[in-house]
C-alpha cells in the first residue's frame, strides 16, 4: 500500500499492485489459520470438542445481528489503540504500554464525564480530547523522552508506565478521589451527554465506531500523504537516514510515541463513553496487549488494523459463548492469540520448511546417483534437522 | 624487497595443497562464482585478481566454509573435503584472515586469538593462553601484547592478531582477502615481508586484492576473476598491469583520470580549529583548521578511524562542535542542524550508503526527496506533491543512469553503484557550492567508480569546492588538487596535489610531520 | 523521623527485601545470559508463568514440591527452546516472538488453571518448598533475621550468581558466550557454533524464570494465579541493564527494585497509600534505563539475529 503513490497504472503495474497485495496478506492469513488449527489440538488435548467450541464461537461472534454489533463495538477499542501501536511501529517504536495509556484515556474521559456539565455537542469533544491528551501524555512524556534523550528501551518504560496507570486507577478507586460514595471501588457514571450514542439497540455498539474509523482515515493520510508521515516511516525504517535527511528523529521519536498513546486514550474514551459509562476496579482491559496484536496482524497498515482487530473482536466476543456453549474456558482465546503472533513472527518457517524439503529431495537423488559420497552440506542438515527436532 | 617471484618459481612445480574444481555458488540474482578452479601450492604467493563484486570474497569464504558451493568441490592433498563449516576448514589447516576483520573489541588479544580453540579444560585459563599467544608470536616475528585489549590497537595490528589466529591453529594455507586496503604503505610493506617469511616456511598463501602494483609486486602466479568466473591465470613475469587491467574490467580501461589544470577561486570553506568528539566523549577532532577554494578538490588522506568520520558530521551538523569554526561563504555555520546545513548549499555522500544515505525499504522516488521532501519544490503546507516527486524521480533516474531506470523500486534492490549514483543524484540535486564525498567509490566496480570520479570534476569545474575523504590513496592522487593529511585528529600537513607522492602521504599518515 | 527509622531499622523490611527480590534476580541472571549471546528474551515473564503453573500442578499431582519443581524447568526449558529457535533458527523479530510467548502463557496458564483445577484455583494441599530454618544462624544478629527462615530457592539463589559469574567469565564456554553476543561472525569464522550458543544462553534463561516463577508459586505461596508475575519478567530485563549485564550487577539491582517492593509491606494499613507505593518498583525501573546511575552498554551483538550458513 505504502507505494501506491509511485505506481503507474498499467495493466501491468496493477498486477505487480495485487501480487503485493496477495503476498502482504498471505503471512498473516497462513498465522491465523495455523493458530486456529493448533488451537484446536490444545482443545482437543484437554478433552474438550474442539468444533464445538470453534462452532460456539463462531455463533458468539457473528451468529446474530446482535452478535455481530457486538464484535463490532468490541472493535472500537482494537481498532484505535491498535491503531496507535501501528503508528509506533512505523516510527520503529514497539509501544506495548497501550494498555496503560488505554488507562489514562478513560479515566480522563470519566473523570470530565461525570465532574464537568456541558451540552453533549461539547461535553462529547471535550472528553474525547481529555482522554487523547492523557494517553498523549502517558505514551509520549516519560516513555518517549526517555527513549529519545536517554535511550531508555521504549519496550520496557511502556510496560511499566502501564503498570504505574493501572495501580493509579486501583488508587484513584480503591477509597481514593474518583471512588463513587459506597463500598463498590468504581466511579460515578458519567453524565449522559457524554454517552456516545448507541446504535443498535440492547448491543454494545456506539458511535465509538465512526471515532474509530475516523482515526484510520487520518493516521492513513498523514502517513502516506504529509512530510511528517515521510519523516516517521523514513524513521522507523532507517533511523541514521532520517537523520542524515535532515528530520528533527529525537522530536519525532517523542511525537510518534505520543501519538500513539493518543490513539490508545482514544479507545479508553469511547469504551468508557460508549460502552461502560464508568470506571470499575480491574487490573487489566486487555484492549492494550491486544492492540499489539492487532498491529502486528495488519503489519502496521492502518486499514489492515480494522481487519484484524475485527478478528481479535470476534475472538473476544465468541469467547464467552465457547465458555458458555462449549464448556472450554474463554482463555483459549488468548492461546490462539499467541499462536497467531508466533506465526505471523515466525513468518521464515515456511521458506525454512522448503528449503529443507527441496535439500532433502536433493540428498536422496544425490545419493542414488553416487552411493557414500555426500555433497557438502552437512552443516546446514545438520542445523536443520535440529530445528525441525524442536 | 626482492622479487618474490623468482624464489617462488623454485615451488612451482610441486603438487598442490589445496585445490578447487568446478565450483558454482549462486545467490539469488547473481552467480557470484562460475566453474571456477583453481589451485594453491605450498610456498607459493597465487593473487586472486578482480574488481569488486568479482566474487572473490565468495570463492575465500567457501574454501573456509562459510559458504556451501552449489556445485564442485574442494579437495586438499587430493582428498576431497567436506567443510560442514569454519571450524572443519581450520581443522584441515586452512586459515583465513577477512576482509572486514573478525575481531571482538571488547575482548583481549590473546582471548581473540584462542577462541574457539582455547586451551583445553572446563575453566578458561587466560595465562596460559597468553603465553601460548606470546609463543606463536615469537615464533612468527609477529610481536603483540597478548594481554592489549584488541579495540585498542591499529589496523596493522588487528591485521596481526588475525594472522596469528591462523598460526595458532597451525594454518598451512592462509587466506588473505583485501588485506592491504585498510593499510598504510608501510604497513603494506610490512605485511609484504611477512608475506615472504611466511612462503619460506612453505606456506600457501592465497593473496586476494583489486590492485595491480601490489600483484605484480609479490605474486608468483596470478589468476584473474570477472564476474564470478577465472578469466585466465598467469605469471607475472609474462605480463604487465594495463594487460591485467583490460583482463580484469573486461575491456580497454584507462589508468588515469584526465583532470583539467586547477584553477582556484576565492576561499569558500574555511574550517578553523575545529575540535570533536566521539560517542563517548572522546575527542576525535583535535583543532583541525583548512581552507578549501573554489574550483578546488581538497582530499583528507588518512588511515581509517583518524577523526575523518567525527571532522566531516560536525562539519554537516550531524555532531555536535566542541570548539572551533567552520566558516562557508563567509557565513558561521557551525552548530547549524543537518538540515539548515543543507540549505545552506553543502551536500554530502556519506561513506556508508546503506547505513546513512539511503533508506532501503523506500522507493527510489522516496529516496531522492530525502533530504527536501518538504521544500518548496516538492510539498505544500505539510503535504508531499507526489506528481512532483514522480516528475523529480523520472528527470533524476535518467540524468545519472540509474539502472533499472524505475523510480518506484526499493533502494534496496539496486546494485551498490546504482544505490550510489541515487544519493549522487539526490545530493547534486540540490545545487550545492560545497560538496563533501566520503569514500564516494568504496566497494563500486570501474564502470561506476568512473562515473562518480567524472562527476566530481565536472562539480570542480562548475567553480564548487569538494572535500574528499578516501582511503585509497590512488583516489586521493588522482582528484585532488590539494591533499590534506590527517593523523590522530590533526592535520599533519597539507600539499599540492601535484606535487604529492605515495610515500611522502604514507609518511604523513603515521604521523611523521612535514617530511614530505 | 522516628518513623522513618522504625521502618527502615526493622530487619523484616530487609528480608522481605531478600525474599522478593528473587523472583527477579533469577530473571535477571538468566536474561544475562540470553543477552551475553545475543538474544533479547522478553519471553521470560510467560516462561516464569509456565513455570509457576506447572510447579504447582506437579506439585499437586505427586504431593512433593521437588517434582513441581522439576516439572517448572522442564516446562519452562520447553517454552524457552521453542522461542529460542523462532529467535534464533528463523531470525525472528525477538522482541515480537517474546511477546507471543508472554501472550501464548498468560492465556495456556488461565486455560489449565480452569480446566485442570475448575474455577476455584488451585488446591489448598499443594505442597510448598521448604523454608530452612537454623536456630544458630537466627541467633547471629543482623545476617541471622535476613537470611534465616527463607525458602530454600533464595538460598538457591544466591548460590547461582556466584556460579553465574564464575561461568561467565572463568570458563571456556563464558568467553564463547560472550564473544557470540560481541560479534558472532567473529565467533563464527572461529569455528564455534553460534547457534549453539545461543541455544545455550536462551536455555539458561528459560531454566532461571521457571525457577523464578516456581519461587512465586511454590516457595512463597502454594497455589498458582492468573498472571501472577505482574511483569516482573520485564523489570528483571530492566534490572539486568541496570547491572550491566553482569551477574553482579543484576543481582545488585535486582535487590534495589526488591527493596522497592518490600516498602509497601509497612503501608498495608493504608489502602491509598499501598496502592501508590506498589508504583514504586515501576518508578524505579524507570529511572534506572533513564540512565540514573550511569548509561551501560550492550554487547554489541544483542537482539540482531545471525545468519550462519548461506
Ligand atoms: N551473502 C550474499 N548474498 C547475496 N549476494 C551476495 C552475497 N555475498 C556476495 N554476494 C554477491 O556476489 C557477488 C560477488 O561478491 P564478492 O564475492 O563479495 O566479490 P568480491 O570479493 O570479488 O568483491 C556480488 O555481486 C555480491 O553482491
Ligand atoms: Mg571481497
Amino acid at each position: 500500500m505504502q507505494n501506491e503513490n509511485f505506481q503507474d497504472v498499467t495493466p501491468l503495474e496493477r498486477h505487480g499492485f495485487l501480487r503485493a497485495l496477495l503476498r502482504a496478506v498471505s503471512t498473516p492469513l497462513v498465522a491465523v489459520i495455523l493458530g486456529i488449527l493448533l488451537g484446536s489440538v490444545i482443545i482437543e488435548v484437554s478433552g474438550y470438542n474442539a468444533i464445538a467450541a470453534y462452532v460456539s464461537l463462531f455463533q458468539g461472534a457473528f451468529g446474530s445481528g446482535y452478535s455481530i454489533a457486538n464484535t463490532l463495538a468490541n472493535a472500537v477499542p482494537l481498532i484505535l489503540a491498535g491503531l496507535g501501536v501501528a503508528v509506533g511501529f512505523r516510527a520503529g517504536l514497539f509501544n506495548i504500554g497501550a494498555e496503560g495509556q488505554y488507562w489514562m484515556g478513560a479515566i480522563a474521559a470519566v473523570w470530565v464525564g461525570y465532574a464537568v456539565n456541558l451540552p453533549w455537542y461539547l461535553h462529547i469533544p471535550l472528553a474525547l480530547a481529555a482522554a487523547a491528551v492523557a494517553g498523549a501524555l502517558w505514551g509520549g512524556i516519560v516513555p518517549g523522552l526517555a527513549k529519545a534523550y536517554a535511550g531508555a528501551h521504549e519496550v520496557i518504560t511502556t510496560m511499566m508506565m502501564s503498570y504505574v496507570a493501572i495501580f493509579f486507577s486501583h488508587y484513584l478507586l480503591e477509597n481514593g478521589p474518583m471512588m463513587e460514595p459506597g463500598y463498590v471501588p468504581q466511579s460515578p457514571v458519567i453524565r449522559s451527554s457524554a454517552f456516545l450514542p448507541v446504535l443498535v439497540k440492547g448491543t454494545q455498539l456506539s458511535a465509538g465506531i465512526f471515532v474509530a474509523l475516523a482515526a484510520v482515515a487520518v493516521v492513513y493520510w498523514v502517513l502516506y500523504y504529509t512530510t511528517w508521515g515521510f519523516e516517521i516511516r523514513a524513521l522507523g525504517l532507517n533511523r541514521r537516514a532520517a537523520r542524515y535527511g535532515g528530520m528533527p528523529v529525537q522530536r519525532n521519536i517523542v511525537l510518534a510515541l505520543a501519538v500513539s498513546g493518543l490513539l490508545a486514550g482514544l479507545a479508553g474514551a469511547a469504551q468508557m463513553m460508549g460502552v461502560q459509562h464508568r470506571l470499575y476496579d480491574s487490573f487489566s482491559s486487555g484492549y492494550g496487549y491486544t492492540a499489539i496484536v492487532v498491529a502486528l496482524l495488519a503489519k502496521n497498515d492502518p486499514i489492515g488494523v480494522v481487519f484484524s482487530a475485527l478478528l481479535f473482536a470476534a475472538l473476544g466476543t465468541g469467547a464467552q459463548y465457547m465458555q458458555i456453549g462449549a464448556n472450554v474456558p474463554g482463555r483459549m482465546t488468548d492461546v490462539i492469540t499467541g499462536l497467531i503472533v508466533f506465526f505471523v513472527a515466525a513468518e521464515r518457517m515456511v521458506e525454512l520448511a522448503s528449503r529443507w524439503l527441496a535439500k532433502r529431495r536433493q540428498q536422496r537423488r544425490s545419493q542414488a546417483g553416487r552411493p557414500g559420497v555426500g555433497p557438502a552440506q552437512g552443516r546446514g542438515a545438520e542445523l536443520e534437522s535440529k530445528g525441525a527436532g524442536v | 624487497m626482492g622479487t618474490p617471484a623468482a624464489q617462488g618459481s623454485k615451488t612451482a612445480n610441486q603438487p598442490p595443497i589445496l585445490e578447487l574444481q568446478h565450483i558454482t555458488k549462486r545467490f539469488p540474482g547473481v552467480v557470484a562464482n562460475d566453474d571456477v578452479s583453481l589451485d594453491f601450492r605450498p610456498g607459493e604467493i597465487h593473487a586472486i585478481l578482480g574488481e569488486n563484486g568479482a566474487g572473490k570474497t565468495t570463492l575465500m569464504n567457501i574454501i573456509y566454509g562459510l559458504y556451501h558451493p552449489d556445485e564442485g568441490q574442494v579437495f586438499m592433498e587430493g582428498r576431497p573435503l567436506n567443510l560442514e563449516g569454519p571450524h572443519a576448514a581450520i581443522a584441515h589447516g586452512i586459515g583465513m584472515v577477512h576482509q572486514h576483520f573478525m575481531l571482538i573489541p571488547v575482548l583481549t588479544v590473546a582471548e581473540n586469538i584462542v577462541l574457539g580453540s582455547e586451551p583445553p579444560g572446563f575453566r578458561f585459563d587466560i595465562r596460559r593462553a597468553a603465553a601460548e599467544v606470546k609463543k606463536i608470536s615469537e615464533a612468527y616475528h609477529l610481536e603483540i601484547d597478548p594481554w592489549a585489549k584488541v579495540g585498542d590497537l591499529t589496523v596493522g595490528l588487528q591485521q596481526r592478531v588475525e594472522i596469528l589466529k591462523a598460526f595458532y591453529r597451525r594454518a598451512r594455507v592462509l587466506i588473505l582477502d583485501e588485506p592491504t586496503a585498510v593499510l598504510t604503505p608501510s604497513e603494506i610493506e610490512d605485511l609484504f615481508q611477512i608475506m615472504a617469511r611466511l612462503k619460506a616456511d612453505g606456506i600457501a598463501i592465497a593473496f586476494i586484492s583489486h590492485k595491480l602494483d601490489e600483484v605484480m609486486q609479490v605474486a608468483d602466479r596470478i589468476t584473474i576473476m570477472r564476474r564470478g568466473r577465472v578469466v585466465r591465470t598467469l605469471l607475472p613475469t609474462e605480463t604487465n598491469p594495463q594487460e591485467l587491467a583490460n583482463l580484469m574490467v573486461g575491456r580497454e580501461v584507462v589508468l588515469q583520470v584526465k583532470k583539467s589544470p586547477y584553477r582556484p577561486g576565492p576561499v569558500l570553506v574555511d574550517v578553523q580549529n575545529l575540535v570533536v568528539a566521539d560517542e563517548h566523549n572522546y575527542p576525535r577532532v583535535n583543532g583541525v583548521s583548512f581552507q578549501i577554494r573554489r574550483g578546488e578538490i581538497l582530499g583528507l588522506a588518512g588511515v581509517d578511524g583518524n577523526g575523518q568520520r567525527e571532522l566531516i558530521e560536525a562539519i554537516v551538523g550531524l555532531r555536535p562542535v566542541r570548539s572551533g569554526k567552520v566558516l562557508f561563504a563567509g557565513r558561521d555555520i557551525t552548530g547549524l542542524s543537518p538540515r539548515q546545513v543543507s540549505r545552506a548549499g553543502i551536500s554530502y555522500i556519506p561513506q556508508d550508503r546503506q547505513g546513512d544515505g539511503l533508506v532501503l525499504n523506500f522507493t527510489v522516488a522516496e529516496n531522492l526527496i530525502l533530504k527536501d521532501y518538504n521544500g518548496p519544490q516538492i510539498a505544500r503546507r505539510g503535504r508531499i506533491d507526489f506528481r512532483r516527486v514522480r516528475e523529480r524521480a523520472q528527470r533524476l533516474v535518467g540524468q545519472y543512469g540509474v539502472a533499472p531506470p524505475n523510480p518506484s523500486l526499493l533502494a534496496g534492490n539496486l546494485s551498490g553503484g546504482n544505490q550510489q549514483k541515487v544519493i549522487l543524484a539526490r545530493e547534486m540535486g540540490l545545487a550545492p557550492e560545497f560538496l563533501i564525498a566520503a569514500q564516494p567509490t568504496r566497494g563500486l566496480d570501474v564502470g561506476a567508480i568512473e562515473y562518480i570520479h567524472k562527476r566530481l570534476l565536472e562539480l570542480r569545474d562548475q567553480g564548487k569546492a569538494i572535500l574528499l575523504f578516501s582511503l585509497e590513496l590512488e583516489e586521493i592522487l588522482s582528484l585532488s588538487d590539494e591533499i590534506a593529511v590527517i593523523y590522530k585528529g590533526q592535520i599533519m600537513d597539507i600539499v599540492p596535489g601535484d606535487k604529492a607522492t605515495r610515500e611522502g602521504l604514507g609518511l604523513l599518515m603515521l604521523g611523521a610531520r612535514k617530511s614530505a | 523521623m522516628s518513623g522513618l527509622l522504625a521502618i527502615f531499622g526493622n530487619m523484616q523490611l530487609w528480608a522481605s527485601t531478600l525474599s522478593l527480590s528473587v523472583p527477579l534476580v533469577l530473571p535477571a541472571l538468566g536474561g544475562t545470559f540470553s543477552e551475553r549471546t545475543g538474544v533479547v528474551n522478553i519471553a521470560m515473564e510467560g516462561i516464569m508463568l509456565i513455570g509457576a503453573f506447572f510447579a504447582v500442578f506437579f506439585s499437586s499431582l505427586t504431593m512433593n514440591p521437588w517434582v513441581g519443581l522439576l516439572g517448572a524447568v522442564v516446562a519452562g526449558g520447553i517454552m524457552a527452546v521453542i522461542f529460542a529457535w523462532a529467535a534464533i533458527r528463523l531470525r525472528s523479530d525477538q522482541v515480537i516472538i517474546g511477546m507471543a510467548v508472554n501472550i501464548f502463557a498468560s492465556g495456556l496458564t488461565a486455560y489449565l488453571l480452569n480446566t485442570i483445577f475448575g474455577f476455584g484455583g488451585t488446591p489448598v494441599n499443594t505442597p510448598m518448598l521448604p523454608h530452612l530454618n537454623w536456630p544458630w544462624l537466627g541467633r547471629i544478629p543482623v545476617l541471622g533475621p535476613l537470611l534465616n527462615d527463607q525458602s530454600i530457592l533464595v538460598y538457591i539463589t544466591l548460590l547461582l550468581v556466584v556460579a553465574g559469574h564464575f561461568f561467565l567469565f572463568h570458563t571456556r564456554l563464558g568467553l564463547r558466550m560472550r564473544a557470540v553476543g560481541e560479534n558472532p561472525e567473529a565467533a563464527d569464522t572461529a569455528g564455534i557454533n553460534v547457534y549453539r550458543i545461543r541455544y545455550l544462553g536462551v536455555l539458561i534463561s528459560g531454566f532461571l524464570s521457571a525457577l523464578a516463577g516456581a519461587y512465586l508459586s511454590i516457595g512463597v505461596l502454594n497455589s498458582f494465579e492468573v498472571d501472577m508475575t505482574n511483569g516482573r519478567g520485564y523489570i528483571a530485563l530492566a534490572a539486568m541493564i541496570f547491572g550491566r549485564w553482569t551477574p553482579f550487577g543484576s543481582f545488585g539491582a535486582a535487590l534495589l527494585f526488591g527493596f522497592a517492593s518490600a516498602l509497601s509491606m509497612p503501608l498495608q494499613s493504608s489502602v491509598a497509600a499501598k496502592n501508590l507505593v506498589q508504583m514504586l518498583p515501576y518508578v524505579v525501573t524507570i529511572l534506572a534505563l533513564i540512565g540514573v546511575g550511569g548509561k551501560s552498554v550492550a554487547p554489541a551483538a544483542d537482539g540482531v539475529p545471525y545468519e550462519a550458513e548461506k
